[in-house]
């Protein structure tokens, strides 16, 4: 769906971002993450067709969108971090006019805007001014004008910024509902949302992809190795022998706790399997078995602050 | 130029809904109304000739409609930045000029209403005097020509900055170039001075229009500046993206 190729943006003479490279397939949503300043909404915007690269190529559904970024935005709805509304137009207007934009007849518009009113819940506000309109609303607004034309990809840009929590729950259940019609592209510094949300990251910093992956792609390489959490009920005797007899298995740690014992075992792949069969086979009473993951704050943190050594280089 | 039509429609409201619109027009019709009324009816009149009144009609009415058009034209694309919408065309599928375009119209149209709004005036010489249709449909094509050229100027200035104050400094700065060439011209030597004049948008091109006499020279040169100027403008839209 998308496939960006050494894609680079100064602003004078200083480097914003690049060079970039990535591709997301069609039906994936897609998170980058990134502190301040690293190039996420430059890169939106270039891939948004607002800002043109210095250098590098895109590619949107099999189109240059370098050469032809008119035929692109046909296909691209964008919300940037501030919602591009019309303070004088009601919100109906608005739709209206961010359809006929696009390019879209009267009678799709006449079909597809109370379907967009219902996703992004704003038909109550419809003969609302836009000016008149609450943080939340407005936002809502902005996504909903950013799907009118049902574009195959939608990019948006920190999407639940200055939400209320409440309003944050509301935003993440309409990105979940997009997920489903659309290719996502979005950045957020809201980790949780990120994570909740996306199929894979971009883990951006100083204008460049310094990580790519899901989450738990992410966790393992992170750590080198996959993480079981596996709780047994009783003192656990024995269990830890078992364990450590599987192979592929590299460590087990325990704890204990209050008549349940927890092991930890770390195995270069997914063993969570092999571990609950041997434990129930030996005759422990599993209750609980997970995989143990890194949270998505500390992998940012590490990847950011440099301290997983050279992540270009572990494995894709 | 569905485009075009749809933006033009958007800021056409935009006008219509803003006080700006409104005092702009209030300002340039009480201003209009007591020039005329002190050069047609005041004790200043005295026996003008019902040509010449109409002439000096159509001469003050082209300075207002000029400073209406700076006033009008500088909100354009300065708003757009402002309110951070210029995103929504920048990544819609409409080309600059057509966001240029759609704009102009829009100030050009809710201008014409304005300038049409006068027509009360001429038509009252029109009934009392001796001057033809034909006067006054060449006076009010002037009218409409130099308006559009000035709202080019400021359409270009609005695309310069994000800044309102300072897009209308530099539409004023560049209108009142324009307007300062055609007195620039009396002190120079020639060639220049011919130069200078043929530029000027006011004194040798506006004049044929003030006493009924179409030039398509005149017609020409209007239609060039605003040309150029919207031309600019899109460049300028271009050039913003590549920065």
């Amino acid at each position: 769906m998308l496939r960006a190729s050494g894609l680079t943006k100064y602003f004078g003479g200083k480097r914003a971002l690049g060079p970039v490279s990535f591709e997301i397939g069609r039906g994936e949503t897609v998170g980058i993450l990134g502190l301040n300043g690293v190039g996420k909404s430059t890169l939106l915007r270039i891939v948004a067709t607002d800002l043109r690269p210095s250098a590098g190529g895109l590619e949107v559904a099999g189109i240059d969108a370098v050469r032809e970024p008119h035929a692109v935005r046909r296909r691209i709805g964008f919300l940037p971090q501030i919602p591009p509304l019309y303070p004088e137009m009601t919100v109906a207007e608005f739709l209206r006019f961010a359809g006929r934009i696009r390019g879209m007849e009267e009678k799709a518009l006449a079909r597809r805007i109370p379907e967009v009113e219902e996703l992004t819940h704003i038909g109550e506000v419809r003969g609302e001014l836009v000016r008149n309109l609450s943080l939340g609303y407005r936002q809502r607004v902005g996504v909903a004008q950013a799907i009118v034309h049902e574009p195959e990809l939608l990019v948006l840009d920190e999407p639940t910024q200055g939400l209320d929590p409440a309003q944050v729950v509301e935003m993440r259940a309409l990105l979940r509902a997009l997920k489903e019609r659309h290719t996502v592209l979005l950045s957020s510094h809201n980790l949780s949302e990120i994570s909740q949300t996306c199929d894979r990251l971009l883990v951006l910093d100083a204008g460049r992809v310094i990580a790519h992956g899901t989450e738990e792609e992410l966790s393992a390489r992170l750590l080198g190795a996959r993480r079981i959490e596996i709780a047994v009920r009783g003192d656990g005797d024995g269990a830890a022998d078992r364990l450590r007899a599987i192979e592929g298995v590299r460590a087990v740690t325990r704890a204990d706790g209050d008549g349940v014992v927890v092991f930890t075992v770390e195995a270069k792949e997914d063993l969570r399997a092999e571990v609950c069969r041997a434990l129930v086979l030996a005759g422990h009473d599993v209750v609980r078995l997970d995989e143990s993951r890194e949270k998505l704050e500390t992998i940012f943190l590490e990847l950011v602050q440099g301290r997983a050594g050279d992540v270009d280089h572990l494995p894709a | 130029m569905r485009a075009t039509w749809t933006i033009f429609r958007r800021e056409l409201a935009a006008y219509l809904a803003s006080p700006l619109g409104w005092i702009v027009a209030a300002t340039v019709l009480l201003i209009d109304g007591l020039l005329f009324y002190a050069q047609a009816l005041g004790p200043a009149a005295g026996e003008r000739l019902s040509a010449e009144v109409l002439s000096r009609f159509f001469w003050t009415t082209s300075g207002l409609v000029a400073i209406a058009a700076v006033a009008l034209s500088v909100r354009l694309l300065v708003e757009e930045r402002q309110l951070d919408t210029l995103v929504l065309l920048n990544t819609s599928p409409v080309r600059d000029r057509e966001i240029v375009l759609g704009k102009f119209l829009s100030a050009f149209a809710f201008l014409g209403g304005i300038t049409l709004l006068t027509l009360y005036m001429p038509l009252l010489v029109m009934v009392n005097g001796k001057i033809s249709a034909g006067q006054i449909a060449i006076g009010y094509l002037g009218l409409f020509l130099i308006g559009g050229a000035v709202l080019a100027v400021g359409v270009f200035a609005s695309s310069l900055t994000r800044h309102p104050l300072l897009a209308a400094a530099i539409g004023a700065a560049l209108t009142g170039a324009l307007f300062l060439f055609w007195p620039l011209s009396f002190v120079l030597d020639p060639p220049l001075s011919r130069v200078i004049a043929g530029l000027s948008i006011h004194g040798r091109h506006f004049a044929g229009f003030q006493v009924g006499v179409l030039h398509l020279r005149d017609v020409f040169y209007y239609l060039a500046i605003t040309f150029f100027f919207l031309l600019l403008a899109t460049k300028v839209l271009e050039a913003k993206r590549w920065e």
